[in-house]
């Protein structure tokens, strides 16, 4: 065992080295500014692939919808943490979406009852009505109050503004809100094969995005909010190095919290069991494990991670723009990191973020560059005429060179740089 | 009348076009799905490269200078799909294969897909950028209009919608024919009920594989050419299109073409329907109802679309995971 360890110890001070040296180099190259960004969006990556990396590694299980909940957390975080905006308060708004909110309630409390009647020695095909008719009633006078409130607030105040809390309340309620809606997915799907799961996330993650786009009277839609406020002194008086400096600050600290409580959880009993669960379901059912619940647990846990996380990075952006939730950029980027890393292995996550990161950032101008030296060699050479969208076409490479970053460490290293220590007694 | 006219144009037309578009991917998917155990993701973009082979072979027939009495387009599907299938082969082999041969979990296989799809699409992309395409480069499409007994306003129906429609048709009693009476189609059926029995009473794993690829991918070829023919070919169509296949694959129950194909109308119907406003239905009778029509009532707000398919599996999965065609849960 000793042996093994210290294989691992040493490749771990040898890769995290080359990460040191990798940002001193892009320290020294590219500028503090530049640099300090870079490394505060990779510090939330950090968290949103310790999030994942618990899904998967700790529990096998398969979530394709990551920006969905990047997605949702950003957006209550904005919510929560943005000014208030009077003309909303002064309006009828607040109290139609206080009304929703009670017809929400309601409506909840029956399907609730309907689904539970049979304490009530209520039959099977009785309820199934019930439920029926209480999805149909609820929904009819759900989205016609929708309606009239979101018509109402759009005329009246545009939208209906933040509340103006501290930011740190709004990124802990970001990540309950990820929590809560992944609560409902994996209820849903956890009980059936990983496949449903990863259907089922990659459908909630368009449909998040989609409502997120279109809801104006919440989010202003298209029309993005900015600026969003920070926990640190913002940038806006010009101090743009201590201003990131002290943003990286908050980051890492988050992160090594984070880092810290997963390590804990991961060789407490809870963690033995979940990696039983994960490499032999039968054998721990056998156990008395519930693992169902189990998973839901996990999966719960890490999309509040995911969701903190998302919150703290468009948070640094300063601008809430619902386009801007890509899967590349917010799922499979998040994946890279994870299998690259080791899945498994919370060090792996961390190195995994910073290191493809840094790639991902970097290799934007660097295909730029090298498309347009294609295209003008290419020109001079051949007579070939690029095409004029050859700057867009460039970018795509990347989605490629993300595909193919999977495919090759799935079947060439499907531990990851950093492969899960297995403690063996 | 004009209501009804309105009504088979936007209602049951566009439900059994994007119907059928949703069979033809979720044969394919459900047939990957029941003999190699594993939801293929880049089953949408498999269909878009289909629809760019047969764009690039169009686009060769037409500086031919051929013509014929049906769309080119048509016409050079045929052999694009046959390329299509060979391209599905080759990923499997490329990609697949060596995982499925190391024992991969099912889940890993899943990812190698993520990872397949992401590689199309970057490759469909950069060579042929990011604008959506003309399928009908030498004519523009017919559109056939049938006069409808009563109404001023006729019935509508493009020239590749006809097409789509019977090509389903001619399709699915082919496939029908292929799985229930040929050797190899009963031993996919095999394959797909009990690998380990099949492979013991000797049936050639390898040659059902090809098969399950042949079929997936001639019919996403297929798929994607004639969505692009009825509409625009898009290179941005894989994630979208996903949902809804999926979500008739698991409805017809895994591992059940004809579930498929069921599945598939449903939830192209069901799209169509939700989306579709029944006030214009009510208008004519406005007179005799107790409540006033509203201007708008549809089920569901046309920009919240993509919630029908998602809900449609949310309901399967919690009331019947196996399907209406009570398949396998895996």
């Amino acid at each position: 065992m000793s042996e093994q360890n210290q294989y691992s110890i040493m490749r771990d001070v040898v890769l995290f080295t080359g990460l040191a040296m990798l940002v001193a180099f892009i320290f020294l190259s590219q500028g503090t500014v530049y640099s300090l960004r870079m490394m505060v969006e990779a510090g939330c990556y950090a968290i949103i692939a310790l999030g994942l990396t618990i899904q998967w590694g700790y529990a096998g299980l398969f979530n394709v919808g990551v920006m969905g909940f990047i997605a949702a957390g950003a957006a209550s975080s904005m919510l929560i943490s943005f000014p208030q905006n009077p003309e909303f308060w002064n309006s009828a708004g607040p109290a139609l979406v206080g009304i929703f909110i009670v017809k929400l309630i309601a409506c909840g409390v029956a399907l609730w009852a309907a689904s539970k009647s049979p304490r009530w020695g209520v039959g099977p095909i009785l309820r199934a009505l019930l439920i029926v008719v209480a999805i149909a009633i609820s929904y009819v006078v759900l989205s016609e109050h929708m309606d009239e409130m979101s018509k109402e607030i759009e005329q009246a105040s545009g939208w209906i503004g933040g509340l103006g809390l501290p930011v740190i309340v709004g990124w802990l309620v970001a990540g309950v809100v990820a929590g809560v809606i992944a609560w409902f997915v994996g209820k849903i799907c956890l009980g059936l094969r990983s496949d449903y799961l990863a259907i089922a996330t990659l459908g909630i993650a368009q449909i998040i995005k989609h409502f997120l786009k279109n809801a104006d009277w919440l989010t202003r839609g298209t029309l993005t909010v900015s600026p969003l406020p920070w926990p640190v002194q913002t940038p806006a008086d010009g101090e743009f190095i201590m201003a990131r400096a002290s943003y990286l600050t908050v980051v890492a600290i988050a992160m090594v919290i984070i880092y810290l409580l997963l390590q804990r959880a991961y060789h407490a009993p809870w963690g033995r069991m979940m990696r039983a669960i994960r490499d032999n379901e039968t054998a721990a059912a056998s156990m008395g494990k519930d693992v169902n619940r189990r998973r839901l647990e996990i999966f719960v846990l890490g999309c509040v991670l995911m969701g903190f996380g998302g919150a703290i990075l468009i948070h640094f952006a300063s601008i809430y723009d619902p386009s801007g939730f890509i899967d590349l950029n917010h799922t499979f980027l998040v994946w890279v990191m994870v299998i690259l890393g080791g899945s498994g292995n919370n060090r792996g996550a961390i190195f995994g973020a910073v290191f493809v990161y840094i790639v991902w950032v970097m290799s934007e101008p660097l295909a730029l560059w090298l498309f347009s030296l294609i295209g003008t060699y290419g020109q001079a050479w051949t007579g070939w005429e690029p095409p004029s969208d050859l700057a867009s076409r460039a970018l795509q490479m990347r989605v490629f060179v993300i595909g193919l970053t999977i495919t090759l460490v799935l079947r060439f290293a499907p531990q990851g740089v950093l492969p899960e220590q297995q403690a063996r007694h | 009348m004009n209501e009804i006219v309105f009504f088979i144009n936007k209602g049951i037309t566009s439900g059994l076009i994007i119907g059928s578009i949703y069979a033809l991917g979720a044969i394919g998917v459900t047939l990957i799905f029941g003999i190699l155990r594993f939801a293929h993701f880049a089953h949408g973009d498999m269909m878009t490269l289909g629809a760019f082979v047969t764009l690039i072979l169009t686009a060769a027939l037409a500086s031919l200078g051929i013509v014929l009495p049906l769309p080119l387009a048509f016409i050079a599907m045929f052999p694009a799909m046959a390329i299509t299938a060979c391209l599905a082969i080759g990923l499997d082999r490329v990609f697949y294969k060596p995982l499925r041969q190391a024992g991969a979990r099912p889940v890993v296989l899943v990812m190698a897909s993520v990872g397949v799809t992401l590689m199309l699409q970057g490759l469909i992309r950069l060579f042929a950028g990011v604008r959506s395409r003309d399928m009908f480069i030498e004519a523009p499409k017919e559109i056939f209009r049938i006069p409808f007994p009563g109404a001023s306003r006729p019935l509508i129906i493009t020239e590749p919608q006809v097409l789509l429609i019977v090509f389903t048709f001619v399709a699915v009693i082919v496939l029908h024919w292929f799985l229930t009476r040929s050797r190899l189609g009963k031993a996919m059926r095999a394959v797909s009920d009990n690998p380990e029995l099949a492979r013991i009473t000797g049936i050639n794993t390898n040659h059902v594989v090809w098969a399950t690829w042949i079929i997936g991918g001639a019919l996403a070829c297929a798929a994607g050419t004639l969505l692009s023919m009825d509409v625009t070919l898009k290179p941005d169509l894989s994630f979208n299109i996903l949902l809804p296949i999926f979500a008739a694959t698991i409805v017809g129950g895994i591992g059940q073409p004809y579930g498929a194909i069921a599945g598939g109308f449903l939830v192209g119907f069901s799209e169509t329907l939700a989306v579709f406003n029944w006030a214009i239905l009510l208008r004519p009778i406005k007179d005799h109802l107790w409540f006033e029509v509203p201007a708008n009532l549809a089920l569901v707000p046309t920009q919240y679309k993509l919630m029908v398919p998602f809900l449609i599996l949310i309901i399967v999965l919690i009331y019947r995971p196996t399907g209406i065609f009570k398949g396998r849960v895996l």
